[in-house]
């Protein structure tokens, strides 16, 4: 559905990125995704492909890391993940926990190849 | 090969449209309120009572959405506020282009709070800003109370949630508490109104929640331009 959209901006992303190091070449692309912002990784990898296809940003790996929501607990202070929102502190054991992020949708890194000075200076010369 | 590290928030088309029109209801002075839930947990009707409680001199307007139909719209309108029905032809929810495209012709200044119903919808709405100052969820009692469980996106996301068709409780194994207590395990802030448009039992309360939270959005701009 909105994971086209939101394929579009990360590769924006990548490209603004781009621009501000001439000479490189983007190879993957690193975003963090909450499991409650509501995106399905399967779909935005398909429009991540099928946006790059027969671009320049064709080949451009997209790697999703897609995070459980975490969990604060509120006796001891530990953070820790959520999984099926069993609120349990993994550290003292208190039920007594709440659930501070899961929505987050951002970028996380770029991977670029640079050319070589020499393999420029050679590109050049052929 | 080199890794750089990229920040930011990546946004999506409809992320950009709906800052915009929050960026506008905030130069309006307008609380905009997104009410979501499955279909038939009585969104229609809670607004319509809230429509017949208020005074005719209120300056509320109403958007509805659905797939096909202006029944909705049409139930809405006998109250005499500005309402318009939002045909979305076959998407499971609203978005922040269509929300722009159906208050173009409305006058936002002689607005002081606009209701958005949304698709009946637990799942995608939860996606979709509308440029809202809040969402509200809906869940009715004969529907499972581990739905919060179940649907966490919108109930993390929802300042409140709505307890619909208390009337039945009598007759349903719906266990209020449990129901409580997983929206708060979501969304450990979650407040929580129980109605039933059939009776009026908790109107009062829902009505007095709308109150408040028009004046923390003015007390918020207030803030903001302070």
């Amino acid at each position: 559905m909105h994971e086209m959209g939101i394929a579009n901006s990360i590769l924006e992303g990548v490209g603004a990125e781009v621009r501000r190091r001439p000479g490189s070449r983007p190879v993957k692309v690193g975003v963090r995704i909450g499991e409650l912002a509501g995106v399905d990784p399967d779909a935005l990898r398909f429009a991540f492909e099928a946006l790059t296809l027969d671009t320049p940003m064709h080949g451009l790996e997209l790697d999703i890391e897609f995070r459980a929501p975490q969990g604060r607990c509120r006796e001891c202070s530990h953070e820790f993940a959520i999984r099926d929102f069993e609120l349990k502190c993994p550290g003292c054991g208190s039920t007594n926990a709440e659930c501070i992020s899961g929505d987050e949708l951002e970028f996380a890194y770029l991977e670029v190849e640079e050319d070589e000075p020499c393999a420029a200076g050679r590109k050049s010369t052929e | 090969m080199n890794r750089v590290p990229l920040e930011g928030k990546v946004l999506s088309e409809n992320a950009r449209v709906a800052a915009e029109l929050r960026e506008r209801f905030r130069e309006h002075r307008l609380p905009v309120l997104n009410i979501i839930s499955s279909p038939g947990s009585g969104k229609t009707t809670l607004l319509e009572k809230t429509l017949e409680s208020f005074s005719p001199s209120e300056r509320v307007a109403v958007l509805t959405g659905d797939l096909q139909t202006e029944n909705d719209a049409n139930r809405l309108k006998r109250y005499g506020f500005p309402v318009k029905q939002i045909t979305t032809g076959g998407t499971c929810h609203l978005d922040a282009r269509m929300i722009e495209k159906h208050i173009a012709d409305w006058d936002l200044e002689k607005l002081d709070l606009l209701i958005i119903e949304n698709v009946g919808n637990l799942v995608c709405p939860s996606s979709y800003d509308l440029g809202e100052a809040a969402k509200i969820v809906l869940l009715s009692v004969t529907e499972g109370e581990d739905k919060p469980l179940k649907y966490p996106s919108i109930f993390f996301k929802s300042e409140l949630m709505v307890l619909t068709k208390t009337d039945l409780l009598p007759y349903v194994p719906f266990d209020v508490p449990a129901a409580i207590e997983n929206a708060r395990r979501v969304h450990a802030e979650m407040e929580v109104v129980k109605v039933s448009c059939l009776t009026g039992n908790g109107m009062h309360e829902w009505l007095t929640w709308l109150e408040r939270r028009k004046h923390a959005f003015l007390a918020e701009l207030a803030h903001l331009v302070g």
